[in-house]
């Protein structure tokens, strides 16, 4: 099975700093996998250069064998790839409903004649555009809040909300940035549920996360990156045992993670 | 005479220099785009010339009265309208729309006051004599507006660099939150400095009415409109960049003057300020700070 | 009351459709606002379209239709070319930018006398604008932005507004969209100044810079940018403003600048604020903050 992202030694220079050495990984389609590894260790800057806001200096990043770099961040996601937002980016002047609308900007069909005239593609695109929505935001748990301000919503609704509007877009690949930070226990185990069910609709989930029981609970195969390195690779159990890993967790002074071999959580 | 127009430029870029440097240290340390600057400019060469018609004041006190007067308008301008604005949080366009206002009413109300003709300092306060130096007959007065220049921007660049003050400057200027946790007085720090830029345009101001030998209540207009080019060019928040490009404006109109005409002379600044925006927005000279909010 | 509303319309006609060209001043810069720039530059293109025009009526006897049309070419057409470089700047330096283009334009205006008439500006142009223009013109203005607020697009800008990134992301063509803004700000305020010029039959340099500049953004921060109305509202108030007071018309400018400062630091969010207005009317629209 071909791989859905592929990122082929991929390196991130700034001025002197190496912040992404030779980074090579893949994510299969229709499955949910994760990275993982201390702060600062360059994960969100690997979703940087996926969605194209930062270009690699060397190395290739591919969607189904095409080449995502050099590509314009919105063209990327108009190939298929999506994204949420270690400090959350929704849309908070607007309802909830306009925020997930909003993603599915690509989708909606019409020019200038048809939404000056209120022509019929524009009307039936705009009832598609809010049905889907509507969709997207009971498969989070909040269809009963879109007609309020995204500015009202709680913490951690305010992440699924960036999650139902990464969904409007169509994405092959949806990519997770820290989705449950912040999130009380019961939270979490509503979402993990509810990535469940992303999945099983088709899509692809790639996630950054620090809550292991989360990361370990949810996640097929897990690549770890320390200081721009990846320096494992593989399924939970594997990860979970690996000395490099345990080493670069215990090494540092970090609040949420526990990573001891051989304890349940 | 080449070595002529030289003396002219270098004492028309200092003044664009001392200007832009007024309007670079609001930009860096309190993070506003201070339109009104063109407008405190003139109220600076306005001060001078009230205090020498009815104070019968010496050009040098005229001076110093203008940096006062300016640096009190600034002031006034942090306290009353820029403060509030901060307690508030508001969006960067905010405070800048408002100092835009400020200095239209600013310009308009000195021309309800002094009238909309030029007007010119008394002769007898202005030097009329030149100096020849190597061959060059340079006069008194380019000679005065140089050194003045020159010793306030130095004076200006060892604080910032060389003294504790400077340095808690340049701290505000990267991330005034992290300033004030480190014990800074930021808020004190920003009235000071909102004094001192002021009152180097109100200099700047008194300088260019005895360069030009006119003062209208629009002359900071023009002012204003190359201080914007001229911090562009230099890297906005980049204070080695703004005297750097001031320079090299004031060369580039005086001989652009003397070599094309002189009746696209203010375009010059404009021409070249879209250029370096088209080829490379950080400026030519300077490095630009991202200002951690 | 014929005879009222003709006496009416004798003494206060020019000022009614000033009004008429003002507001669709205001709604071109609230187009610009609304994608999240400030954009300094409508009052030159304000000129572009007066002085285009008015050279096609006045020397070569276009007539009024197309003049229209080319004053609403010519800015567009700058607005595409100047757009390109300048719009990849952000907040600050976009406004200083397109505010030294302004400048530019002054300049040039000066500069091609004998095209322009330079610093005399342009004397006789034909009166060609009738009520029914100006009325026109704005029910048009006001329903193409109405139809476009509703749309794809209208919810493109408001989310460049908030977050030029997490738009860019979700699949949002942001440059072509600020290119969009920019340009159609530009067709609108180049309207304006055809409508305009052949109202008051003169125009010169001086009208189309800063001080306009300013007296455009003025209105259309004093009303508001959260709906249409708001432009218009503002451009009502400062329209009218110098016509009630009379003793104050030698201060305009104070005043404008003054409101302004004044507007941005007591009612941020300009008079015609909805959710202001439906909170003091009872109608709360936000929900209280949920878990």
């Amino acid at each position: 099975m071909t791989d859905l992202l592929k990122l082929t030694n991929v390196s991130r220079h700034f001025g002197g700093l190496k912040v992404l050495q030779d980074v090579s990984l893949s994510v299969q389609p229709g499955t949910i996998s994760g990275l993982i590894g201390p702060n600062g260790a360059g994960k969100t800057t690997v979703f940087n250069l996926i969605t194209g806001l930062l270009p690699p200096t060397t190395g290739d990043i591919t969607l189904d064998g095409t080449s995502l770099v050099g590509r314009k961040p919105h063209q990327i996601t108009r190939s298929g790839v999506a994204r949420t937002f270690q400090n959350i980016r929704v849309f908070k002047e607007m309802t909830l409903l306009e925020n997930v609308i909003v993603g599915m900007h690509r989708h909606l069909h019409y020019g200038v004649p048809g939404l000056v005239f209120a022509l019929p593609k524009y009307r039936a695109a705009e009832k598609r555009a809010r049905d889907r929505a509507r969709e997207l935001l009971s498969w989070m748990k909040l269809e009963h809040k879109a007609d309020d301000l995204a500015d009202n919503l709680s913490y951690g609704a305010q992440r699924r909300l960036e999650i139902a509007r990464a969904l409007a877009t169509e994405p092959r690949l949806l990519l997770l940035d820290e989705p449950v930070a912040g999130m009380n226990s019961t939270e979490k185990t509503e979402l993990m549920r509810e990535i469940v069910n992303i999945r099983g609709r088709g899509y692809t989930i790639f996630m950054i996360e620090h809550d292991m029981r989360f990361v370990m609970g949810l996640c097929e195969r897990i690549s770890v990156l320390n200081f721009g390195k990846i320096i494992a690779e593989g399924g939970p159990e594997q990860i979970r045992n690996d000395p490099q890993v345990i080493e670069a967790y215990l090494g540092r002074e970090d609040d949420e993670v526990s990573v001891t071999p051989g304890v349940a959580e | 005479m080449l070595a002529q127009q030289l003396f002219n430029a270098l004492s028309l870029g200092c003044v664009y220099a001392l200007f832009a440097l007024g309007f670079t240290l609001i930009f860096g340390v309190l993070g506003v785009v201070n339109l009104s600057q063109g407008a405190v400019f003139m109220v600076g060469a306005y001060a001078a010339l009230t205090a020498i018609d009815q104070l019968h004041a010496p050009l040098w006190l005229a001076i110093a009265i203008a940096f006062a007067f300016s640096g009190l308008v600034g002031l006034l301008i942090d306290r009353l309208v820029l403060k509030p604005l901060r307690k508030r949080d508001a969006p960067h366009l905010i405070p800048m729309i408002a100092t835009i206002g400020l200095g239209l009413a600013m310009n308009s109300l000195v021309q309800g006051l002094f009238g909309a003709e030029n007007q010119r300092f008394p002769s007898e306060v202005l030097p009329q004599d030149s100096l020849q130096i190597a061959g060059v007959s340079v006069t008194v007065l380019e000679l005065g507006i140089i050194l003045v220049s020159f010793v306030l921007m130095t004076v200006l660049m060892l604080t910032l660099n060389r003294t504790q003050l400077g340095r808690a400057l340049r701290a505000i200027a990267e991330s005034p939150k992290a300033a004030r946790l480190l014990g800074i007085n930021v808020d004190g720090l920003f009235m000071l400095t909102s004094f001192v830029a002021a009152g180097l345009g109100g200099i700047a101001g008194v300088l260019i009415g005895l360069y030009s030998n006119a003062l209208f209540p629009l002359m900071g207009q023009p002012m204003l409109h190359k201080g914007i080019a001229v911090i562009i060019l230099g890297g906005m928040g980049d204070i080695r960049g703004a005297m750097l490009a001031g320079l090299f404006l004031g060369f580039a109109e005086v001989l652009s003057v003397a070599y094309i005409g002189s009746d696209m002379r203010d375009a010059v600044a404009f021409g070249l300020l879209f250029l370096v925006l088209l080829v490379r927005p950080k400026g030519l000279f300077g490095t630009v700070q991202e200002r951690k909010v | 009351m014929i005879d009222f509303l003709d006496n009416f319309w004798s003494v206060y006609s020019n000022l009614v459709l000033s009004l008429g060209t003002n507001a669709l001043l205001a709604l071109s810069i609230y187009l610009t606002l609304s994608c999240g720039m400030l954009a300094m530059a409508n009052a030159a293109f304000m000129g572009i379209g007066a002085y285009t025009s008015s050279i096609l009526t006045m020397n070569y006897g276009w007539p009024f239709p197309l003049a229209i049309a080319a004053g609403m070419a010519a800015p567009t057409l700058v607005a595409f070319v100047i757009g390109r470089p300048t719009l990849r700047l952000s907040g600050v330096y976009l406004a200083m930018a397109t505010l030294a283009f302004g400048e530019v334009v002054r300049l040039c205006i000066l500069r091609a006398e004998n095209l322009t008439g330079g610093a005399l500006g342009l004397n006789g142009i034909p009166q060609l604008t009738t009520w029914w223009h100006v009325l026109l013109a704005v029910v048009a203005v006001l329903f193409l932005l109405a139809r476009l607020r509703r749309s794809k697009i209208g919810r493109a800008f408001e989310a460049i507004k908030e977050d030029e990134t997490a738009a860019g992301l979700m699949g949002i063509d942001v440059n072509g969209h600020k290119m969009l803004a920019f340009a159609l700000g530009a067709a609108i305020a180049g309207l304006a100044g055809v409508l305009d010029a052949h109202l008051t039959f003169f125009i010169g340099p001086q009208e189309f810079g800063f001080d306009r500049g300013v007296e455009i953004l003025t209105m259309t921060i004093l009303g508001g940018i959260n709906s249409l109305f708001g432009p218009v509202i503002g451009a009502l108030i400062i329209t009218l403003l110098p016509e009630l007071l009379r003793s104050f018309k030698d201060y305009r400018a104070v005043a404008n600048g003054l409101i302004l400062v004044l507007i941005v630091l007591f009612l941020p969010k300009g008079l015609w604020n909805p959710a202001w207005m439906r909170k003091v009317t009872g109608l709360a629209k936000r929900a209280a903050p949920s878990a």
